[in-house]
């Protein structure tokens, strides 16, 4: 093995530094708009499947201007806030807020069939990370018309597959409320009865995940108790 | 690359390259490399695949770069330059994907992070690509990322068979209508000793087929 002196050393390891910072800060700044264009893209992908409509990347736009009629975002006790963009939310920063201050954003489809549909985002804590997605609901306001959940990056296997169709169809049709009483979806370990209205199956394996996912759809639809009570039909 | 003038491209040395590592060089039950991410992505046969791509192609590519270094990089800081040339490599994949493979990043997200801290990958470049040229290093980085993924694959496979009742999503069990008969799935074998427990069993195999394996 060749001996290299401390001032090629030094040498070296400056220039290595150099050119990966370079590479790397060139890659984030280069390809950040399509980044961020992609994220804008997902969301609205998500959302689209939540009430049921497959998109992909080309078809998302058209198909989301298409089903997503309206938004506008409301306050906790169910008014409407004049002058904030739904879609640029931020459920995060909401979070932190006091409750009266919170924006809670509301998106109103219709679908081929006339039929309308509310959805709301949520999102909440897991094992590794964030979990969020849209929570759909029939104009009752009790009813879940569909689900879409994702996460950061919970166990491949485990608590990832909150976001596949076979748990996410679970929540089909289960009920919100218990006469006027908000109960919202259990996410149950050891399996729910299938006639069961407000409980799921928790994923094996992935207990924190799916208690996680349970906190989320708890507080986060809790928030829009007003709305829905002043809003069914 | 270097030594296509020496010998032909695919000759006899460079070919067992591949091979070793698919067998009695594994980089799993042989030289216990990458153990601990084996454990963590094979529940499911789909992650365990994605898993075995994504090592393949970075262990691959380092292993040039660095092979290609190789007489430049100063010994005393070896280590930092492979985990520097390594990590690099992961994030600009990453965000590459993140802008023109949106599905195939999403599909990757915790993964990219595992591929960085894999020992195979440093074990590679340490081992194998600081004393040779790109292109056998290329091979290697193949080899060993495929025999990485090949028992990745069989680990997931059983895991996913015994433990959920399906393969790659589909439900066998199922469709064979054993749980009609009282068939349950074992849910011990989603969890991770289990997959430790199976790479065991793959090592006991292996063993007893070439014991020129034992005491090596």
């Amino acid at each position: 093995m060749k001996e290299f002196s401390n001032k090629y050393i030094f040498i070296f390891s400056a220039l290595m530094v150099i050119v990966v910072a370079t590479l790397l800060s060139l890659a984030a700044t280069l390809l950040q708009p399509r980044q961020l264009k992609n994220l804008e893209i997902e969301k609205k992908r998500s959302m689209l499947e939540s009430i049921g409509i497959a998109s992909t990347i080309q078809t998302t736009e058209i198909l989301y201007d298409k089903y997503i009629k309206e938004s506008f975002v409301i306050d906790s006790k169910g008014e409407t806030v004049a002058g904030i963009d739904a879609f640029n939310v931020v459920l995060n920063i909401e979070h932190k807020k006091p409750a009266e201050e919170q924006y809670l954003p509301v998106f109103n489809a219709v679908s081929d069939n006339g039929e309308k549909a509310i959805i709301i985002p949520v999102e909440g804590k897991g094992l590794w990370g964030p979990l969020y997605g849209y929570v759909s609901l029939k104009t009752d306001m009790n009813t879940i018309y569909g689900v879409t959940f994702d996460h950061k990056g919970e166990t491949p296997g485990l608590g990832a597959e909150i976001n596949t169709t076979p748990f996410e169809s679970m929540f089909i049709g289960k009920k919100l409320y218990e006469a006027d009483a908000f109960v919202s979806i259990g996410v149950l370990k050891g399996g729910a009865k299938k006639d069961d209205p407000h409980n799921v199956d928790a994923i094996s394996g992935g207990t924190i995940t799916s208690k996680g996912l349970q906190k989320m759809l708890l507080d986060c639809i809790g928030k829009y108790n007003d709305y829905f009570l002043k809003n069914r039909k | 690359m270097g030594n296509q003038e020496k010998e032909p491209v695919f000759s006899a040395k460079n070919l067992k390259l591949f091979t070793a590592p698919l067998g009695r060089d594994n980089p799993i039950t042989v030289q216990v490399l990458g153990i601990c991410s084996a454990l963590a992505v094979t529940v499911k046969l789909k992650p365990a695949i994605v898993m075995a791509i994504s090592v393949t192609i970075v262990v691959a590519f380092s292993n040039v770069i660095i092979a290609a270094m190789r007489k430049y990089i100063p010994d005393r800081i070896r280590i930092i330059v492979q985990l520097v040339v390594a990590a690099t490599m992961v994030i600009l994949v990453d965000q590459i994907l993140k802008a023109y493979a949106f599905d195939v990043s999403k599909q990757l997200s915790v993964f990219v992070g595992l591929i960085i801290t894999n020992c195979i990958l440093m074990g590679r470049l340490e081992a194998f690509a600081m004393a040779n040229k790109p292109w056998p290093s290329f091979i290697d980085g193949l080899g060993n990322g495929a025999g990485y993924g090949l028992i990745l694959i069989i680990v997931a496979f059983l895991r996913e068979l015994l433990g959920s009742g399906s393969i790659y999503g589909y439900p066998v069990m199922e469709k064979l209508g054993l749980y009609s008969i009282g068939y349950e799935n074992n849910g011990m074998m989603i969890l991770p000793p289990m997959a430790l427990i199976v790479v065991g069993l793959i090592i006991w195999v292996q063993r007893s087929r070439n014991r020129s394996l034992i005491d090596k």
